[in-house]
């Protein structure tokens, strides 16, 4: 049942990707040229109802389904890992025209081309595991 | 009905990703789409030549099946809910991407030029495209879903901090390196 909630949510994830944009190169291209508001208003308005549900979940100590307290673990700090990671990331992102969820919606849209972005990503994210003691953190 | 089979206002999609994202967290998971790049090495096996990918991703699971749901879900948006999307780009982007050689610009849904003529060059750009996102992603410890939804929601600081790198690295590949590659 459990399993089906997680399917469901990746259903309508996909759709409102496809369907709002965020999964058109076009739409990224127009972002990283400043010529829309669709794109921004896309990500400050999740935030904007990310952001009120989070601080009450955190002010009310909200438990999750389960009934254990939900907690949110701080992402450890630093600046190198997230300005450099980020980098590559945006690079990537601007280039394929969309992020990782995206990349699926579309394989599902039948752009296939999308497994070769998809082969990359696993390259890329092997490569890093590889790489990872070298790198600053 | 133009307004399921067109395009979604951003005050329609970007409420219902927070949604997911908050339904996902009363589950008792979090919102990260580029982990499953790892789980799906560590499945592959990448774990018996390298230990980052040592985990046990079986309890990933779920996250796999959200993917399998975003694959499913652009089916049926571009197949169900859509009579050939054409996002309404901006006249001056348009231009731009017209000078570029992409004439798919406001008759598709993204540039066929790209996605659908398979030569050696295109090949080579998305699979750079994509170990970019799977390296960087990694590196960041997150892409759009953990760091500029999720963190962002819980005014993590370095999550602005990522978000900012990706900016960086979109603003450099759109202005520096797009008019050397197209």
């Amino acid at each position: 049942m459990r399993k089906l909630v997680f399917i469901l949510l990746g259903i309508l994830f996909g759709v409102v990707m496809y369907k709002a944009e965020a999964a058109s190169w076009f739409r990224i291209f127009e972002m990283f040229n400043f010529q829309s508001f669709h794109m921004y208003g896309f990500i400050g308005s999740a935030l904007v109802v990310g952001l009120l549900g989070v601080q009450y979940m955190q002010r009310n100590k909200s438990k999750d389904v389960d009934g254990k307290e939900i907690v949110f673990h701080p992402k450890v700090k630093s600046i190198p890992r997230y300005l450099i990671g980020g980098i590559f990331f945006g690079l990537g992102w601007a280039l394929v025209g969309a992020c990782p969820g995206p990349i699926f919606a579309l394989l599902g849209a039948g752009v296939y081309a999308m497994l070769i972005v998809i082969v990359g990503a696993l390259l890329g994210t092997y490569l890093y595991g590889v790489l990872r003691k070298y790198l600053p953190h | 009905m133009e307004a399921i089979y067109g395009t979604w206002p951003w005050y329609v999609g970007g409420p219902l990703v927070a949604l997911i994202m908050l339904a996902l967290i009363k589950l008792g998971k979090t919102f990260g789409f580029s982990s499953n790049f790892r789980t799906l090495c560590s499945a592959l096996g990448a774990g018996k030549s390298c230990d980052f990918f040592d985990f046990d991703w079986k309890a990933q699971r779920w996250n796999l099946l959200f993917l399998l749901g975003t694959v499913f879900g652009g089916a049926l948006a571009a197949y169900g809910l859509s009579d050939h999307q054409v996002p309404p780009i901006a006249e001056n982007t348009i231009g731009i991407l017209k000078s570029y050689g992409f004439d798919s610009v406001g008759k598709a849904y993204l540039p066929t030029e790209l996605f659908f003529e398979m030569d050696l060059k295109n090949v080579l750009l998305l699979l750079i495209g994509g170990i970019f996102v799977g390296f960087g992603t990694r590196y960041a410890g997150g892409c759009t879903s953990g760091h500029a939804i999720t963190g962002l929601s819980e005014l993590q600081w370095p999550s602005l901090v990522a978000v900012i790198g990706f900016f960086i690295g979109g603003l450099l590949m759109v202005h520096v390196f797009f008019p050397l590659i197209f």
